[in-house]
């Protein structure tokens, strides 16, 4: 007879052959509760205390956040007050950037909340307050692509992560839009979450749109995720763009644009299957304007547009004059609806953007960026972070990342701000190495990276007004004059990574 | 061959970002203000800070003009020795009505220019905004070998003739033909009006080729992003260019021959021909179209 009863020792003697035990029909029940039900008994939905209470969170650990929502980020001062509040001292706050809206992190600092932080980019108070020596430990900056490789790599090991969605189901499926009637908020794409949420420890999503299971297309996976909280607002999405999209109208800006546009054009790069990013500042939105008309005149299509994606892009992205849009940041709310609804407009997470250890990050295939730059000096090398008085007033961001990677780096940076000179002899702070920059495009003419002389070349025949670096350098001194040395004290306020994780550059605290 | 003067760029002279950023544009001119953008409790101010421009930012080759205040105001005086002294190409005369307002602006540059020892180094030209300076027009054209063209002020005048000014700009018809007319007849520049609206741009292209074809060498220009629309009108054909550089060509192989007859296709070739030809070559120069390698 071959009845289950007769297998029975049989099926003993394979459990215990694997080491396992046999089954047990006892331990299961059935649970008829209607299934929509069911998931409001998710295990992983939690209030803010208990999913900091279950994460185990303890004194001294890394807790970490996105700024997919910019300016209008509510997150990071929601969690960090709750962990005050509850009495945790000593944690590492590791966000992939800070801006202007984190000033209320200054008080958590003195109070010995937050010790150390870690991000791409300071700005506003908290900027002027670390810049003045606020923190005992310095804060660690790390480009987007280095940072993926921190994270991956366990060089910037995190314990609980607390990322802000637009939408999750009780699962912990998660999004950067929402596609309920509920919407509260939208970012687009959550790229600089996503090695978060993969190596994280413990990971906490925080929705402002708690939707039903199942959230597909998601962008966070349930599988990384630990547990769900609710909350009334997670980021005011009209902050994401520091303003509409618009046309500029400042002369200045249109003319650096035209000249940018120019270069790219004449360089050799700008052919059928070309692959660009640009940022979202006038001048860089100004010249994709130039480039889609040439474009629309030369019938070239680009293959793929990276990066912060912006309105123009996706415009472009519809005309059919890009193919595809690979998306680490959404820069807009129209990008973010884009992303939520064109299959062709890919969410990339950090690393599978600018990671240098990533084969597949897209800045490897990329061909031409167009960037910006607080201050370039003779040697090309490029200052993002640090204002010329010292203090920190900006972000690393891809610069580094793109500038390496891609074939052509164009950096737009006018010559002369005001009283600032923005061609100098040495960088305040190095973040993007002159090795990694090949034109630099002012409104008194362009220099080429003397690495580079066939490009050099290629742009004066095409009738650029190509200059040397140090005649730029000289004009704004002739013109500015000479400023005082800056007043630097001997403390190190902040470590300026290599997106390698070597040690560049160190930014010391700037007196009163 | 004059220089060419299709852009002549107004910038306020109380404005430093605006004075320091002005020739990154490449205007053929540039005209820092001390008049109309200057209140009256900066008048002091913007003359040193003009005077300072003059003397420190390094405008290239372009043309420097400053508009002075009239003679008539405590300020003209005061103008035109800060900025003779600081090197100033022209001097622009605002509402200019007699050829006597030129003598008396020429006699107070010349005393200047003898303390500095630089006589007959400043240059004057005058801008015309009234009924009564249209019917002086020649004898202000010719009041001085300083001269060096003339200019309309239509919003001025328009006020004076008791009219406003029109997209068609019939208003200004007389005017502006009679500038062109008095400028040629003086052999100086005519410089036509500014005109103000820059969100219509198609207008504004409209008027450019307008003044283009009555005569004028150039506009008067508000903003940097004028300028491309204005060179972009004044540009020469490629058949004009062709034509012009055929022309030059013949010019040099009469000059080799030591022959003074110019023929092209068997056609004898007059002066003014030669002239135009001159000035085509310059402007597709200018306009990027021609390079220096290209004429040979």
């Amino acid at each position: 007879m071959n009845t289950i009863a007769d297998r029975n020792k049989d099926i003993a003697a394979a459990a215990a052959k694997l080491g396992k035990s046999t089954y047990n029909d006892s331990a299961y029940k059935k649970v008829p509760t209607e299934r929509k039900l069911r998931q409001q008994e998710s295990p992983k939905l939690a209030t803010l205390e208990e999913a900091v209470r279950k994460s185990g969170l303890k004194d001294g650990m890394t807790i970490s956040f996105h700024h997919h929502f910019r300016g209008g980020d509510k997150v990071v001062n929601m969690v960090v007050d709750k962990l005050a509040e509850m009495g945790f001292k000593d944690l590492h706050l590791a966000a992939s950037s800070l801006s202007d809206v984190h000033a209320p992190l200054i008080t958590h600092i003195k109070n010995g909340v937050i010790t150390r932080i870690s991000t791409s980019g300071l700005r506003g108070e908290l900027a002027k307050e670390i810049s003045h020596g606020l923190m005992k430990e310095p804060v660690v900056f790390r480009s987007h692509g280095g940072r993926g490789s921190a994270i991956a790599t366990g060089d910037l090991h995190i314990d609980v992560a607390f990322l802000g969605a637009p939408s999750s189901d009780p699962l912990g499926n998660a999004c950067g839009y929402s596609r309920s009637e509920n919407a509260k908020s939208i970012c687009g794409s959550l790229g600089y979450a996503l090695p978060d949420a993969r190596y994280a420890d413990k990971v906490v999503i925080i929705t402002d749109d708690l939707v039903p299971y199942p959230n597909t297309p998601n962008s966070i996976s349930e599988r990384d995720v630990d547990f769900v909280v609710v909350a009334d607002s997670v980021g005011d999405s009209s902050k994401i763009s520091s303003g509409a999209i618009r046309d500029t109208k400042n002369p200045r800006d249109i003319l650096l644009a035209q000249q940018a546009a120019k270069v790219i054009i004449n360089s050799g790069y700008f052919k059928d299957g070309f692959s660009i990013q640009t940022g979202s500042g006038g001048a860089s939105l100004a010249a994709v304007k130039f480039l889609r008309e040439s474009m629309i005149e030369k019938g070239i299509v680009a293959d793929f547009a990276l990066g912060g994606i912006t309105a123009h892009m996706v415009k472009l992205h519809e005309e059919g004059l890009i193919k595809r849009l690979i998306d680490v940041q959404s820069f807009d709310k129209v990008a973010a609806e884009s992303l939520k609804s064109n299959p062709m407009h890919k969410e990339v997470s950090a690393n599978e953007y600018a990671s240098a250890d990533e084969p597949g990050s897209a800045v490897h295939y990329l061909d031409i960026v167009i960037l910006s730059a607080l201050e370039v000096d003779v040697n090309f090398n490029v200052n993002v972070l640090v204002g010329s008085d010292g203090i920190i007033r900006g972000a690393i961001g891809g610069h580094p990342d793109t500038a390496a990677d891609s074939a052509l780096s164009i950096i737009v940076c006018p010559l002369l701000r005001g009283r600032i000179p923005c061609v100098v002899d040495e960088v305040t702070t190095l973040i993007t190495p002159g090795s990694s920059v090949d034109v630099i495009v002012t409104e008194y003419g362009i220099a080429v990276n003397p690495g580079r002389p066939e490009l050099a070349e290629t742009l004066k025949a095409a009738g650029l007004n190509i200059v040397d670096i140090h005649d730029l350098k000289n004009r704004a001194a002739a013109t500015i004059g000479a400023a005082d040395p800056l007043p630097f004290g001997d403390k190190v306020v902040g470590v300026v990574m290599n997106r390698d994780g070597s040690v560049m550059d160190v930014i010391r605290n700037i007196e009163e | 061959m004059d220089r060419l003067r299709r852009t002549m760029m107004f910038v306020p002279g109380n404005n430093p970002a605006m004075m320091q950023d002005a020739y990154i544009y490449h205007p053929d001119s540039i005209m820092l203000d001390l008049e109309d953008s200057v209140s009256m409790a900066e008048k002091d101010a913007a003359r040193l800070l003009v005077y300072n421009a003059l003397k420190t930012i390094d405008y290239g080759n372009t043309e420097m003009v400053v508009r002075i205040n009239p003679l008539s105001t405590p300020y003209g005086k005061k103008d035109i020795e800060a900025v003779v002294k600081a090197g100033v190409h022209v001097i622009r005369m605002p509402k200019t009505e007699t050829a006597e307002e030129v003598v008396e602006v020429e006699r107070e540059i010349e005393r200047v220019e003898k303390e500095l020892g630089c006589v007959g180094r400043t240059q004057i030209m005058a801008a015309i905004e009234s009924a009564l300076g249209i019917c002086n027009a020649y004898a202000i054209a010719t009041a001085s070998k300083r001269m060096m063209g003339i200019a309309l002020g239509a919003e001025d005048y328009c006020a004076n003739l008791k009219t406003q000014r029109s997209k068609g700009g019939d208003e200004l018809r007389l005017a502006r033909e009679t500038i062109v007319v008095a400028a040629r007849a003086a052999g100086i520049a005519a410089l036509d009006t500014v005109y103000s609206n820059l969100n219509d741009m198609e207008t504004f292209r409209a008027e450019v080729e307008f003044i283009k074809t009555l005569g004028f060498d150039g506009k008067s220009i508000i903003n940097p992003r004028q300028i491309e629309v204005v060179n972009e009108v004044f540009a020469p054909t490629q058949k004009e260019i062709d034509k012009a550089l055929t022309i030059i060509a013949a010019i040099k192989e009469a000059e080799k021959k030591g022959s003074g007859v110019i023929a092209v296709n068997g056609k004898m070739v007059d002066r003014p021909v030669v002239i135009r030809a001159e000035r085509t070559i310059e402007l597709a120069k200018a306009s990027g179209i021609l390079k220096e390698e290209d004429i040979k």
